[in-house]
């Protein structure tokens, strides 16, 4: 295991160094020592290694991630996974808002709460939450999973477009053009697999659907204001 | 962007620490509010006795016996405790209104800052590290103080356009967003007989709760009235002689964490802010939910999370 200790080694050292790593390495288990809030860590990495992150981040950690496992011990601030491409991000605590924005692809697992906006704009990433979500997630939604365990907030799905969502507890609302939508068996099988990834014990069974009525992809002069 | 800092003593112990607790979180922020910075401190509450911190540009020829003036003029003992541009004019509760009275018709140069019986308010354009050093923040005590580091958005970079803002007997406003109708509810606040002295956002938001509470609302209610009126992106904190409170906008893009361990509850803008604090790593940490008030007193335990509109 390498580690590095934030609290002599600069971020962007620190940054620079898990970035070098290339698809032959040798060291391929990391620690990141006294994180302390700080932003962007472990951002850009494309090589197949493990980092945890002891204690909790602020902005933006694990952004652009390709190929890495990256585990946070803590909580995350806003904008975690941002734009993940591949790999796995684990947030052991809380997420902040906007968690795993824009993703195109890669599991995103947060083991306590997301606040509002988790999901927004995903373009096919996958994420589960064991707790709760805030409002507007999967806000404009393209493609992907989004799995909550606990409850959704407000306008869940708002013009979604072809992102699948599973709630298990309640939804506040519902956002323009999202419904809840027959749960099958490709479904379930589906779900059952995210859940497995993920490492929960839900049961897939206990979940709703919710997808795009497709009312909003053609212009509509009713719409119009 | 700006920074906001807060913390709620619970535990008398730490008392001592405060300024330095505050001052630490606060220069932690520098960077979401590089152009000024300003701290309330609530400290030497005495319900019989009103302190006025005031303000002057030129404090050299404005607090050069300007305590003995006012003891001329209200027939009754001043203290003047010289703080930088900053003083502390202590008196007797009773004779509050009327140094009010006298500091704005013969002290042009004074600006009030806050008042209160035990709020001090000491704000400066610079570098929250400057401005910290300058008063002597890390030094002070107190039962609890709110911090602000601003990076002006909404009007230009002056002393009185820093937070905090007073808003009424020992209360106080810091905000971390932008207000989109401050305009308009300007000119109804000073249509309502309120003064406004700048254009800044912020002290439209301050002087709202305070039309609000003169009117009978508690701070509680006047918060929750302006989740529907005021329009724009807040995260607000507000302090009292002996609470603090917390405040977001329904759509909360501007960040806030809170801390709460059995010593105290500490706010802070990023969790970067809060690493400091004694035993934050086993402390409760969590964001707080929109359009909710948050608050803590010291009397009566937590008052927390009830939710607003």
């Amino acid at each position: 295991m390498q580690v590095i200790d934030l609290a002599t080694m600069p971020l962007r050292d620190m940054n620079a160094t898990l970035q070098a790593q290339g698809a032959e390495t040798n060291q391929r288990a990391w620690e990141i020592a006294n994180p302390r809030g700080a932003h962007a860590i472990a951002v850009g990495l494309d090589a197949p290694i493990a980092v945890r992150v002891a204690g909790s981040t602020g902005y933006y950690c694990a952004g652009m991630n390709q190929q890495a496992e990256i585990t946070v011990t803590g909580s995350a601030g806003p904008g975690v996974a941002e734009n993940m491409m591949s790999g796995k991000v684990v947030i052991e605590g809380d997420a902040s808002q906007y968690a795993g924005a824009t993703g195109h692809g890669g599991l995103l697992v947060i083991r306590g709460n997301a606040a509002s906006r988790c999901g927004i704009s995903m373009k096919g990433i996958d994420i589960v939450v064991e707790g709760n979500v805030g409002h507007m997630s999967a806000f404009m939604a393209q493609s992907g999973r989004l799995v909550v365990c606990g409850d959704a907030g407000d306008a869940l799905g708002d013009s979604l477009y072809e992102a699948r969502l599973y709630v298990r507890g309640s939804v506040r609302s519902l956002g323009a053009d999202c419904i809840e939508k027959e749960m099958r068996a490709e479904h379930l099988a589906e779900l059952e697999e995210l859940l497995s990834a993920a490492g929960s014990d839900a049961v897939a069974g206990d979940f709703r659907r919710y997808g795009s009525a497709r009312q909003l992809y053609h212009f509509n002069i009713d719409n119009a204001y | 962007m700006c920074g906001i800092v807060g913390l709620f003593l619970k535990d008398r112990a730490l008392e001592p620490e405060l300024g330095s607790l505050l001052t630490d979180m606060l220069i932690t922020m520098s960077d979401r509010g590089p152009d000024s910075a300003g701290i309330a401190i609530y400290r030497d509450a005495d319900p019989d006795r009103i302190k006025l911190t005031v303000q002057s540009a030129d404090p050299e020829r404005d607090f050069d016996g300007l305590g003995e003036r006012l003891e001329k003029a209200l027939k009754t003992p001043v203290d003047l405790t010289v703080n930088d541009t900053h003083a502390v004019l202590s008196l007797a509760a009773a004779s509050g209104e009327a140094a009010r009275a006298c500091l704005r018709s013969d002290h042009p140069g004074i600006r009030i800052m806050g008042a209160g019986s035990s709020i001090e308010i000491y704000k400066e354009v610079g570098l929250p590290g400057d401005v910290a050093r300058r008063f002597g923040l890390g030094n002070m005590a107190g039962t609890h103080g709110i911090g602000h580091t601003r990076m002006a958005t909404e009007s230009a970079v002056t002393t009185e356009g820093a937070h905090p803002f007073n808003t009424g007997p020992d209360q106080c406003l810091v905000h971390n967003g932008s207000l989109s109708n401050h305009n308009t509810l300007r000119r109804r606040l000073r249509h309502e007989g309120l003064t406004i002295e700048t254009e800044n956002d912020t002290e439209v938001g301050a002087a709202y709760l305070t039309w609000q509470m003169q009117n009978g609302a508690t701070l509680g209610e006047a918060l929750e009235r302006s989740v529907t009126d005021l329009d724009g992106f807040y995260t607000f904190v507000v302090g009292t002689g002996d609470g603090f409170g917390v405040l977001r906008d329904p759509i909360a893009c501007k960040p806030a964490v809170l801390a709460e361990t059995d010593r105290y509850v500490a706010f802070g803008s990023e969790y970067r802010a809060l690493v400091n604090l004694p035993g934050i790593d086993t402390a409760r940490v969590w964001e707080p939910e929109p359009a909710t008030v948050y608050f803590w007193r010291h009397d009566d335990g937590p008052q927390n999370q009830r939710k607003a509109a």
